[in-house]
């Protein structure tokens, strides 16, 4: 089939037209934004960047897999106690003790599973490893089985749930409910010192970009349009010999890492973490970011969690208890009226322009 | 022998609280597909009518049994103002259910949270004051009340869904929707009906709750999740599965309390029902269909 220089156009300009996209945020995020923006203000950003790292996973398992990931706490909680956990001790120095232990029991030694923490590779291999392994574990048997839809969300949002009971309930293993906190160093470099804030945003906002590249690739691959077939109708994929289970557990797996990645993030930049940042809650507003933003689109996720963030502290500072119902009232509209986000407005308008001109 | 019956007792007087809870769901999530994220705000506004009927009426026996048809009413409404706004343009992307109604209850919360910032104080009702000698336990009388409650809301859901022309239309309508049209079933107003009534059923709960627990903005919070699994681990479509799941989940949750400590036992509880759901992914019990779904 020959297909004319204008269909070849408009196919490059879409595969490539992204990736101009995602270097034209790059540049915002890693250049632009520390040029203009106050300490207080970038430091705010790299949380925002944080909450769009999982949310890229989540527009990946979700928007394109059409697995509803209410449970993205529990991988975000993953890497950032993994984090917390070593900076922790590097806070509290060689063969310390950390200070909330100290204060339940002065003699009680480090508890086994913290002391592999101590070692910095050790940490950062936990944050990508541990997910990957809890996630296949937890996919494998969750997919395998057939669960998918509501049950896969209601089973995904009660893991949440639980682990965020767990954490809240192991006050001397854990930090418990008030979580852990007052972290002085970050692998070495001390936290209070303005450039040293600077370089952590810019690592996150890297790693937010490459987390995008990523889901580029793997939406325009042979893997994305599997993936988007089983979301639309997993019985035919099936019958065609492709096991869905599989699929879908490859984009769990990844959405599970980079939730945790972001976790591990998220610790250093807000310097504290605890169980409400993982809870019901919490998971339900990684999501909203991600409906908000527009959960199938490249760049919806990630623009979505960002703004929702903003809005959230710009609101919150503006409104005390009004935000809320704003909060509230986004879900309901989002849902009934552009359930595929404000990615999908440009793509409705234009819709909108051509019937009229068809009719015109 | 006591510390053996006690969570025994408690256990099933929670149980029975989460059931009442989960029969709501059950019809509107179990029959209707619908993922009702606010079910729990509406355990809320039973408590919050239950306060409301104890300042008109001031003897604390009559009102309670007030509150009760109070309760279902408000809540019941609630639920039907919420079918009719948002739910019933949703029927066909049930995930999304879920999400609008999650924005519903955060709405709902945050609304009792401003004018009731610490809860409803519900008087307890005094002749629901005493306690029961159970083999030397002292089994709170206002836990045998939840229990009885919940007892006549089953059997009160399993009679109409069985026995009465509008139950015959719920199921007829779950079954086979186009056929049961065809029959001259007006589907729409049985939707909304069922949404009714399971709504109310939520109502009915939180007058309970607002007897053997706290009433503050997180009530809901605390039961939705857990209900759901109930009603998921008994199986959908019928009710002999929820009833059996809320009672294990409720007694297990209070041995596990009394072994080891509050927070532990729900973790153990929702990990317990998450294995199970591994191993039945299906329920408790099933209605056979040849669906592929």
């Amino acid at each position: 089939m020959s297909t004319t220089p204008v269909e070849r156009a408009t196919t490059f300009a879409r595969s490539w037209g992204s990736l101009v996209g995602i270097g034209v945020l790059a540049l915002l995020l890693i250049v632009v934004a520390p040029a203009v923006l106050d300490e207080f203000r970038l430091n705010n950003l790299g949380k925002y960047c944080c909450w769009a790292i999982v949310a890229v996973g989540i527009g990946l398992s979700w928007g394109r897999g059409g697995m509803l990931v209410l449970g993205q706490g529990v991988f975000f909680a993953i890497g950032a106690y993994a984090m917390a956990m070593h900076l922790t001790l590097e806070t509290a120095g060689p063969d310390g003790i950390p200070v909330f232990m100290i204060l339940y029991d002065p003699l009680a030694p480090l508890p086994g599973f913290w002391v592999p923490f101590r070692s910095p590779i050790f940490t950062l291999a936990a944050v990508v490893l541990v997910p990957i392994l809890v996630a296949s574990v937890l996919g494998f048997a969750i997919f395998k089985r057939r669960v998918k839809g509501a049950y896969f969300a209601i089973l995904s949002q009660a893991l949440a749930v639980a682990l965020a009971y767990f954490i809240g309930g192991t006050i001397k293993l854990t930090g418990g409910d008030t979580g852990l906190s007052d972290f002085k160093s970050f692998f070495g470099y001390d936290l209070a010192d303005p450039v040293n804030r600077r370089m952590i945003y810019t690592i996150t906002a890297v790693v937010l970009v490459l987390c995008m590249l990523v889901v580029w690739q793997l939406y325009r691959s042979r893997f994305g349009e599997l993936l988007v077939a089983t979301r639309d109708a997993e019985e035919r994929v099936r019958f065609l010999g492709y096991d869905p289970a599989n699929i879908k557990l490859v984009a769990f797996v990844v959405s599970a890492v980079m939730a945790s990645i972001g976790g591990a993030l998220f610790v250093p930049i807000v310097g504290i973490i605890s169980p409400k940042e993982i809870g019901a809650a919490a998971s339900i507003l990684l999501i909203a970011g991600v409906a908000l933003g527009g959960r199938a689109s490249l760049f919806g996720p990630a623009l979505g969690a960002i703004l929702l963030g903003y809005g959230r502290s710009t609101l919150s500072e503006r409104f005390e208890n009004g935000w809320i119902y704003i909060l509230a009232l986004m879900f309901i509209v989002v849902t009934l009226l552009l359930p595929d986000g404000l990615a999908s407005i440009p793509r409705r308008l234009s819709g909108v322009v051509t019937s009229r001109r068809r009719t015109a | 022998m006591e510390s053996l019956i006690a969570p025994l007792l408690n256990g099933t007087a929670d149980g029975a609280l989460l059931l009442i809870a989960a029969l709501g769901l059950a019809l509107t999530f179990g029959q209707m597909g619908v993922i009702n994220m606010a079910h729990g705000e509406f355990l809320l506004a039973g408590a919050v009518s239950a306060y409301w009927t104890q300042g008109v009426v001031s003897n604390t026996n009559i009102s309670i049994l007030l509150a009760l048809p109070v309760a279902f009413v408000f809540a019941g409404l609630l639920g039907l103002v919420l079918e009719i706004t948002v739910i019933q343009w949703m029927y066909d992307r049930p995930l999304d259910t879920l999400l609008a109604t999650v924005g519903v209850s955060l709405g709902l919360q945050q609304l009792f949270l401003q004018h009731y910032p610490s809860g409803v104080p519900v008087k307890k009702p005094s002749l629901l004051d005493g306690q029961l000698d159970v083999f030397g336990y002292a089994w709170p009388l206002r836990q045998i009340f939840t229990i009885c409650l919940a007892l006549v809301c089953l059997a009160g859901l399993a009679a109409l869904l069985r026995y009465t022309t509008f139950g015959r239309r719920i199921r007829a309508t779950v079954q086979n929707r186009p056929l049961a049209e065809t029959l001259g079933i007006a589907t729409r107003s049985v939707d909304r009906l069922t949404f009714f009534i399971g709504s109310g059923l939520a109502g009915l709960g939180g007058v309970a709750a607002s007897l053997i627990g706290g009433t503050n903005s997180q009530l809901g919070t605390r039961y939705i999740i857990l209900a759901f699994l109930v009603v998921v681990a008994g199986g959908l479509g019928q009710l002999r599965g929820t009833v059996i799941a809320a009672w294990a989940v409720g007694v297990s949750t209070a041995y596990f309390a009394d072994w080891t400590t509050g927070s532990l036992a729900s973790v153990i509880t929702f990990g317990l029902v998450v294995v199970f759901l591994q191993v039945r992914p299906q329920g408790l019990f099933t209605i056979r269909t040849r669906g592929l779904a």
